[in-house]
């Protein structure tokens, strides 16, 4: 396959990068690890006339330990984070589950958070986390919240001349965490997927739970009812099973065929008492 | 010396897993495939395909791509009207009706599936040609489709092809036995309705061509199973002088079946080169290839299996209902029957019926896909002995052993009048139950039960027909192909002792290279290094139907080792000439011909080939100088490769997720030749067997979108899906060629389907699930399980 006839740059930095996304137009796109946005140009069901090129942007790659969160520079590839379980916790398991390695070798947080697809896993781990993005445009830089990135289908609040920097992701000490990814073969992306973490009391009850839902809608979701039926309770078998029913409440999921609305909702069902109990270290 | 030093001596690298003398090139990406070759002043060509699935061609307006400064030419089926014929179809059943629409390289008026053919854009460079193709427009009227075969029969359906006034293709039986005294006689009737669904060959490299006309003859590079097939029908379309085409398949990157074909795209791409003066090249992409090269399966059947209270069998009754897509290719209505010949499978059944109705859909062709009718013939007889087996309330194993044909009773004829050539199936089955340790797996059922895991252990015992061949019987007057199916082999020692044989066979990937040279070696008492294996190339000398049907080593090594001979026969008479010795007493040993009992006193292949060819004037009297000999080898009888499987699997009752946690295979293809290409073998035909009953489905919506049209999609299993194969044989010759052997290449795909879905159904069992069709993914499982509970 062979994409149609594009324009390519490589700028040395992010003002350079803007300007580049301003001169190219409407149907210049950002190329960062490219592993969504080629296949779609090798297909052409994506044509832009423009490839801007991040790779020589300085100051996007590096995870730091900054004010209880992780600082992530976007362009840090899905290979870089897999590794780091006993520092990044839930985002290094999400990260070591997408797709292949070839693929995480290659692609990018920022990349994806950008793409905004619904079936990734790291829209839901954002969300999940309460993180935000750092996001800079011709008018300087701004922080963007998780809850407030992800709009719809493959659409995200980012101005289109906003380069995604940075990624905070709440460090989460001392709570526990899952992720399960329900998948037909291992580099498929997720039928359903669920990140849960949690936060006990000095008593063993709950204090708070997220859970994030991939690939239940047109954006990354939080199972609220889920949730808010764990919290007070202790972290039981019984309690993440009654809690985990709930996961589904309000659903909308998009069929495909692989799977029904019907079976998605059971999934996120399933797999939300999975994720409770590998957070609550049941499993 | 012992006897077994003797035999080694004799044979010394049949039976040794030699690595295989293609991978160097292979591994290391120095192989040559069809996309590494180019001329110089090539085109490149991209093909506009049809969206619709069915649809009138209104027009086609070429001027906007023909005003591009890098596209050279563009064009129609109407510019091809100096075509001879149509594509070819080769299956003409003595007695039967076979409707056969005409089927163009180039749509002619109309479309009939989505990748139908439009028009083809030249230019110098292969995107620009692809963008040339989006600047074809083509205006579309669409018409009805019909998308399913078990209701395109009914008054009202939607016509493929309203000219013909029926969506049936063709009927087509065949029995042995009485079959209604058969049902008469039994006390349980088992009946299922058995799908085999739509799968894709999907070799890792696509189709691609190169052609190059010039001065009046055609060069053809393809990646095809079939190359003098291809020669043969572009000299009968095109109007050339089959001795002025050469086909040369290039390093083929796996066929499957997919490439046992005569394609459009060979045909056009020639067609373009003559009409336009230059090479033209066409590489298929992906999507083209999940859209356009022909399918496999997609049956359905009504299966009725009866036996006696004791579980003695009385008959076997399918009824199956085939997808033909919307055109017959090269075999596509023959693959069907192809299962219809070993229907009793392992049993001896005393009536056999099977009967075939076909059936046009605007969908793509289907045709041989990597066991072509056998695997679905298999998947109804062993998925039904299981459910008899629970019908009957007796142990599958038991009913099994019970009913197959005794070891002892080789050749078998079966009801159908086929004659198996030998057989061991208590052999096969007794080693498969050793190696799988049973009690242990029932051991950890209740545990893994009490986790909400399902365990099963599915088997599959099946053989299978193949060494496609013989001419009598699969050949215009019998089964109706309209070819012989034999082989022929060159066996040239060179003069310094080398040795280099063409076959008229086309390995691409099986690793023939390596076991075709093992076999001369030892004949000729050479090392297999020596050996070159030349194949796939009409201009090399050996004529031959091509490799498919697990045929390359029953018939084309068999070639092989016959022309082999008659060159050992030859240096038999040198040497007994020249130490004075009778020929009888000639023996090859320890790499010499040498006088029996004197084995000081031989001379090496390569002393023998110096006189032949550097000093005939030594060689006996009247003799013909060289050292060459041709054979041409037509077998017998089909052989019948067996065995038996199988699969264990733990099934997530909570989600219907199915985990493949052992697979063990024993295959029986006669005396090895190289039990480590017999593994690959096996173990690819598993792969694609747990493929079909997990994963892969080819799917069209109602509309006659093809939904599955990318690897994301059409989920082929990679390594991680798929368990470590536990493969190990049993050897029993076969009568029916020298060298006794069986084809193994199918044998995997053949067998594997049911052992899978048998595990399934048997896992599910306590929660009462009885039956289901392939292909089991998650939700489909799941929802059994649900609708079992209720």
């Amino acid at each position: 396959m062979i994409p149609a006839a594009f324009d390519y740059t490589v700028p040395g930095s992010l003002d350079e990068a803007i300007d580049a996304l301003r001169d190219g137009g409407e149907d210049a796109k950002l190329l960062a690890g490219g592993h969504s946005l080629v296949p779609l140009m090798k297909l052409r069901l994506a044509a832009p006339t423009l490839l801007v090129d991040l790779r020589r942007v300085p100051g996007l790659h590096g995870i730091e330990r900054q004010n209880g969160s992780w600082r992530i520079g976007a362009m840090t590839r899905h290979a870089e984070l897999q590794d780091r379980h006993d520092d990044l916790g839930v985002v290094a398991h999400a990260a070591a589950g997408i797709a292949d390695q070839q693929v995480r070798n290659r692609g990018t947080i920022g990349g994806s958070l950008a793409h905004g697809d619904s079936a990734s896993d790291l829209p839901t781990i954002l969300l999940t986390l309460e993180g935000t993005v750092t996001a800079m445009g011709p008018d300087g830089a701004r922080e963007i919240a998780a809850a407030d990135l992800f709009q719809d289908y493959l659409t995200t609040s980012l101005d289109p001349l906003e380069i995604i920097t940075e990624v905070r992701m709440p460090a989460m000490d001392g709570w526990g965490h899952g992720y399960q990814k329900f998948t037909r073969r291992a580099e498929d992306w997720a039928m359903v997927g669920v990140a849960a973490v949690v936060r006990k009391n000095d008593d063993g009850t709950v204090a708070e739970a997220r859970i994030g839902l991939t690939n239940m809608g047109s954006t990354p979701l939080r199972a609220t009812a889920a949730e808010e039926a764990l919290v007070g309770q202790p972290l039981t078998a019984e309690a993440i099973a009654a809690a985990a029913g709930h996961a589904a409440d309000g659903t909308n999921p998009p069929a495909d065929r692989n799977a029904s609305e019907d079976y998605k909702r059971h999934l996120a069902c399933v797999l939300t008492g999975r994720a409770l109990r590998e957070a609550a270290g049941l499993a | 010396m012992t006897a077994i030093d003797d035999r080694a001596a004799a044979a010394p690298h049949r039976g040794q897993s030699l690595r295989r003398k293609e991978d160097p090139r292979l591994i290391t990406g120095r192989a040559s495939y069809t996309d590494d070759l180019n001329i110089t002043g090539q085109l490149h060509a991209a093909i506009v395909r049809s969206p619709e699935a069915h649809a009138k061609i209104v027009s086609i307006d070429t001027s906007a791509a023909l005003e591009r400064d890098d596209v050279v030419a563009v064009y129609t089926g109407e510019d091809m009207a100096d075509l001879l014929g149509p594509l070819p179809m080769a299956w003409v059943p003595p007695g039967v009706d076979v409707q056969n629409p005409p089927h163009w390289p180039l749509a002619r008026g109309t479309v009939k599936h989505v990748g139908d053919p439009v028009a083809i854009v030249l230019s110098e460079d292969r995107g620009a040609a692809i963008d040339g193709a989006e600047d074809v427009f083509v205006e579309y009227e669409p018409l009805p489709v019909c998308m399913d075969i078990e209701t395109a029969l009914e008054d009202g359906a939607a016509l493929t092809h309203p000219e013909i006034g029926t969506n049936k293709c063709h009927e087509w039986s065949l029995g042995g036995g009485d079959i209604e005294a058969g049902f008469a006689a039994a006390d349980v009737i088992v009946e299922r309705r058995v799908v085999n669904h739509r799968v894709s060959g999907a070799p890792i490299e696509p189709r691609g061509v190169l052609a190059d006309y010039r001065a009046g003859a055609l060069t053809l590079h393809t990646s095809t199973q079939v190359p003098h097939f291809v020669r043969l029908f572009a000299a009968l379309i095109l109007g050339i002088n089959e001795e002025k085409i050469r086909v040369i398949a290039p390093e083929v990157g796996g066929g499957f079946g997919a490439k046992l074909q005569v394609t459009g795209e060979e045909m056009l791409c020639s067609w373009a080169s003559r009409k336009s003066g230059r090479p033209v090249k066409w590489i298929e992409t992906r999507s083209e290839h999940m859209a356009v090269c022909h399918h496999g399966r997609d049956q359905v059947a009504t299966v009725r299996l009866g036996a006696t209270k004791d579980g003695r069998l009385t008959a076997i009754h399918s009824k199956i209902l085939a997808d033909m897509g919307a055109y017959l290719m090269l075999l596509t209505p023959a693959v069907p029957s192809l299962g219809a010949f070993v229907m009793s499978g392992v049993y001896d059944i005393p009536a056999v019926q099977t009967d075939i109705t076909t059936v046009f859909t605007n969908k793509c062709a289907t045709d041989a896909i990597r066991g072509a009718g056998r695997p679905e013939a298999t998947h109804m007889i062993e998925v039904c002995m299981d459910q008899l087996a629970d019908e009957l309330g007796m142990d599958r194993l038991e009913l099994r052993r019970k009913n197959f044909i005794p070891k002892d009773d080789f050749p078998h004829e079966t009801a159908l009048g086929i004659v198996y050539d030998s057989g061991n199936y208590e052999g096969a089955l007794d080693l498969l139950m050793e190696k799988l340790d049973l009690p242990a797996l029932e051991a950890e059922k209740a545990e893994l039960a009490a986790k909400g895991i399902r365990r099963g252990i599915g088997y599959s015992t099946y053989t299978e027909i193949c060494g496609l061949a013989p001419s009598r019987i699969t050949g215009p007057e019998g089964f109706g192909l309209q070819t012989g199916l034999w082989e022929s082999a060159i066996v040239r020692v060179t003069v310094t002792g080398n040795v280099v044989v063409y076959t008229g066979t086309s390995p691409h990937g099986q690793g023939h290279e390596t076991t075709m040279a093992q076999i001369v070696a030892d004949k000729l008492g050479v090392d297999p290094a020596q050996v070159e294996i030349m194949h796939g190339d009409t201009g090399t000398g050996a004529m031959g139907l091509g490799t498919y049907g697990s045929r390359t080593t029953a018939v084309g090594t068999e070639a092989v080792a016959r022309a082999a001979d008659k060159v050992v026969e030859k240096a038999r008479s040198i040497v007994s000439h020249l130490l004075e010795a009778a020929p009888e007493d000639i023996e090859v040993h320890d790499g010499k011909f040498s006088v029996k009992g004197s084995p000081d006193k031989g001379l090496a292949l390569a002393e023998v080939s110096g006189v032949a060819h550097v000093q005939p004037e030594k060689m006996p009297q009247g003799m013909e100088p060289g050292l060459e000999e041709t054979s041409f080898y037509d077998p017998e009888n089909f052989v019948f490769p067996f065995g038996a499987h199988a699969c264990i699997v733990d099934v997530e009752e909570d989600t219907g997720k199915v985990k493949v946690v052992r697979y063990v295979a024993i295959d029986d293809c006669g005396p090895a030749i190289n039990p480590m290409v017999i593994d690959g073998q096996v173990h690819g035909g598993i792969a694609q067997a747990i493929g079909q009953a997990l994963y892969e489905h080819v799917m069209y919506d109602d509309t006659g979108q093809l939904v599955t049209g990318t690897f994301v999609d059409y989920a082929l299993p990679t390594a991680a899906e798929l368990p470590s194969f536990e493969t190990d044989r049993t050897e029993t010759p076969s009568p029916v060629n020298s060298l006794g052997v069986k084809g193994i290449g199918e044998a995997g795909t053949i067998a594997a389907t049911p052992a899978v879905v048998n595990a399934v159904i048997d896992a599910l069992k306590p929660l009462g699930v009885t039956y289901m069709n392939m292909p089991l993914g998650p939700e489909a499982v799941w929802t059994a399980i649900q609708e079992a509970g209720q």
